[in-house]
């Protein structure tokens, strides 16, 4: 027994010594194996990292969040959707009041336009909102102040900043006090809002202008319907009352019949995130097995080179077996050689592995996150590729008749 | 009396090509006694690499025994021969078979690495370089084959060979690919491991080769038609000349 212990640490050196003595071919073989395992790696931590700015992304929408867009309508039996919203400041009134399971409502319009300071001037998107939507979507002023009831009821011409807005129109100053203008209206700049950064669809949250819903509504789209009404509900567990409370209430004040279609579509964070995590679930599978494939390759590419190793060093096997080398000491040798080039090369592959989702941290911004299970799994998988696909090649070795070997040129 | 070293009765090796049968031994019997020094030798196709390989034990005979030192080896399975073959055995062939890339004495290592000894590095460092000594290449141990000339390697091959105390050195054409001068060097080596009391075997078909052995076994069509003692290689030494007598 001490003796079979022995003679493998002996194949083992001679395996190493193997690879060792052909390091170009040692290293092509290692290849794939490198790229399949930092393939998994970088992909399975690019794929979690999404999933991770998605998560935290959605959390950023604000707790208990509804969004309520105008919808198709049905006119004389035919569903038309007319680009003329049907909703209403009397609507988002009507949800606060008689709503019981929402929270904040506020009314949305939404337009775009050049905004100009100084010299300066920048196209961004200016949303109309009620006092109550910071929160609503969470989302807190850095700087300065969100504007009042009394603004709100004035139309006054003041303006919240997003940070995008801010870093372009004015770059290493304060914006507070300072006068912007939007479609030659000007507006006193009475807050920024703190960073959010993209959302799910790649969006920059930040690049966005916040005035009250009436200045937009007289001064920039000059019509009296909302293009969004936010909501949240009480809680996360009346999200469902409150989608349906609404749902009831705008059926009714939109004279929708029992069963007709209604002319609005709600939409709440929960269905948001379900998406949300439904497609970072696919890019993942998508990422996966991508890398599982390189992974399988880099297997193919192990046994390729160890048929042709074997081949190649016939005469080798031939000596090593007429001098007292038993088949199975033949099979161990390659079978090890395989599992040391496929473990090294697992061992690389995760460096590069780490490597690259560090990359992609810096370039995308992605907070890609490297888990040790991924690590552990496509290091387990490179080394059952070196058994699996060494086999065959150690086992054509160990039956070679050592006769034939020597002979062979 | 002791127990030959090879003991071969009614040996045939029958090869089947297709419809045709060759008989590449025929009924051989042979017995080699320890410390002999024997040439075999025969034209191609007399059967005699069919014996090397049998003797050799890395080939099974179709019928008839073979004793290698006392262990009937003609039924002896693959990995059965394998571990005769690293104990018994030393092998030199004429294109010395050394590992590419693999320093001399990692090459004479090599048989230690698959044996029942268990012999640690410092011992098998240390048996290697006594070995690579006993062949007279003392310094050359860190040398790769590709740095040797023919003579050198075939050296190497020696050493190898011996390295396990095998009971037979066998040979097979050892100096088929080395000019004159240096065959006579390695035939000199192998007088000095004779002359310590191995049991060499050389197989060849060059006459002044097989004339540095003190037994010439002919062998023609699978058989053995000559077999003498060479007396004059053994004057002025007793233990040759007892055994000229025999």
């Amino acid at each position: 027994m001490k003796a079979s212990a022995f003679r493998f640490w002996n194949i083992l050196h001679v395996g190493l010594s193997a690879i060792l003595r052909n390091k170009l071919r040692s290293s092509l073989t290692m290849l794939g194996i490198v790229i399949g395992v930092a393939c998994v790696i970088a992909m399975v931590a690019v794929g979690s990292g999404a999933s991770k700015s998605i998560q935290a992304t959605i959390t950023s929408l604000g707790s208990n969040f509804i969004m309520i867009f105008p919808g198709a309508s049905t006119q004389s039996g035919a569903r038309i959707f007319t680009g003329q919203s049907n909703l209403t400041v009397e609507d988002a009134i009507a949800i606060r009041t008689e709503c019981p399971a929402v929270a904040y409502v506020s009314a949305g319009v939404r337009t775009g336009g050049q905004i100009v300071a100084g010299e300066t001037n920048w196209g961004s998107t200016i949303y109309g909102v009620d006092v109550d939507w910071p929160f609503i979507r969470a989302w807190n002023v850095e700087r300065g102040a969100f504007f009042s009831e009394s603004e709100v009821r004035a139309a006054s011409k003041v303006a919240v900043l997003g940070g995008t807005v801010v870093e372009n129109l004015f770059p290493g100053h304060d914006p507070i006090g300072q006068v912007i203008r939007i479609r030659n209206v000007p507006f006193r700049v009475i807050g920024v809002l703190e960073r959010k950064g993209g959302n799910m669809m790649g969006q920059d949250q930040d690049d966005q202008v916040i005035v009250p819903y009436t200045t937009a509504m007289k001064r920039l789209s000059g019509t009296p319907r909302l293009n969004l009404i936010y909501a949240s509900a009480v809680s996360d567990a009346a999200v469902q009352d409150a989608l349906q409370q609404i749902d009831a209430l705008l059926r009714q004040r939109h004279r929708i019949p029992p069963g007709g279609d209604a002319d609005f579509m709600m939409r709440s964070q929960e269905e948001i995130a379900a998406g949300a995590a439904e497609t970072s679930r696919t890019l993942s599978l998508l990422l996966g097995s991508v890398a599982a494939i390189s992974l399988l390759v880099g297997g193919i590419g192990i046994m390729n080179i160890m048929l042709v190793s074997v081949t190649e060093r016939t005469r080798e096997i031939g000596i090593r077996m007429a001098i007292g080398a038993k088949g199975r000491h033949v099979l161990l040798q390659f079978l090890l050689e395989a599992m040391i080039l496929s473990a090294s090369g697992g061992a690389l592959g995760i460096l590069l592995g780490i490597g690259a989702s560090r990359l992609v941290t810096r370039l995308a911004g992605w907070p890609v996150a490297v888990s040790p299970e991924a690590v552990a799994l496509a290091f387990g998988f490179a080394a059952f590729i070196g058994i699996f696909f060494g086999f065959y090649p150690a086992r054509k070795a160990s039956r070679l008749d050592p006769i034939d070997a020597l002979r062979y040129e | 009396m002791s127990v030959p070293v090879i003991e071969l009765r009614e040996l045939v090796k029958i090869y089947r090509m297709g419809e045709v049968e060759v008989r590449a031994l025929d009924g051989l019997d042979l017995t080699i006694e320890r410390g002999e020094y024997v040439a075999i030798m025969g034209a191609s196709g007399s059967g005699k690499s069919t014996l090397m390989n049998i003797v050799g034990c890395l080939d099974r005979p179709s019928s008839g025994t073979f004793h290698l030192d006392g262990i009937d080896a003609s039924t002896l399975d693959r990995d059965g021969r394998a571990e005769i073959r690293n104990a018994k055995i030393g092998f030199v062939f004429q294109s010395f078979n050394l590992l590419p890339r693999t320093s001399a004495l990692e090459n004479i290592e090599l048989p230690m690495l698959y044996g029942n000894d268990g012999r640690g590095r410092p011992a098998r460092n240390a048996l290697a370089l006594e070995a690579l000594q006993r062949v007279g290449l003392e310094g050359r141990g860190r040398h790769y084959p590709s740095q040797l000339s023919g003579g050198q390697q075939q050296r190497v091959a020696i050493a190898r060979a011996i390295v396990n105390d095998p009971a037979i050195i066998l040979a097979d054409e050892p100096t088929g690919n080395l000019d004159s001068k240096t065959s006579e060097e390695i035939m000199a080596v192998f007088q000095a491991l004779n002359d310590e009391g191995k049991t060499v075997i050389v197989i060849t078909h060059e006459a002044d080769i097989s004339a540095h052995a003190k037994r010439i076994v002919q062998m023609r069509d699978g058989k053995i038609v000559e077999d003498h003692v060479i007396a004059q290689a053994r004057l002025g030494d007793p233990a040759r000349a007892r055994e000229a007598q025999a």
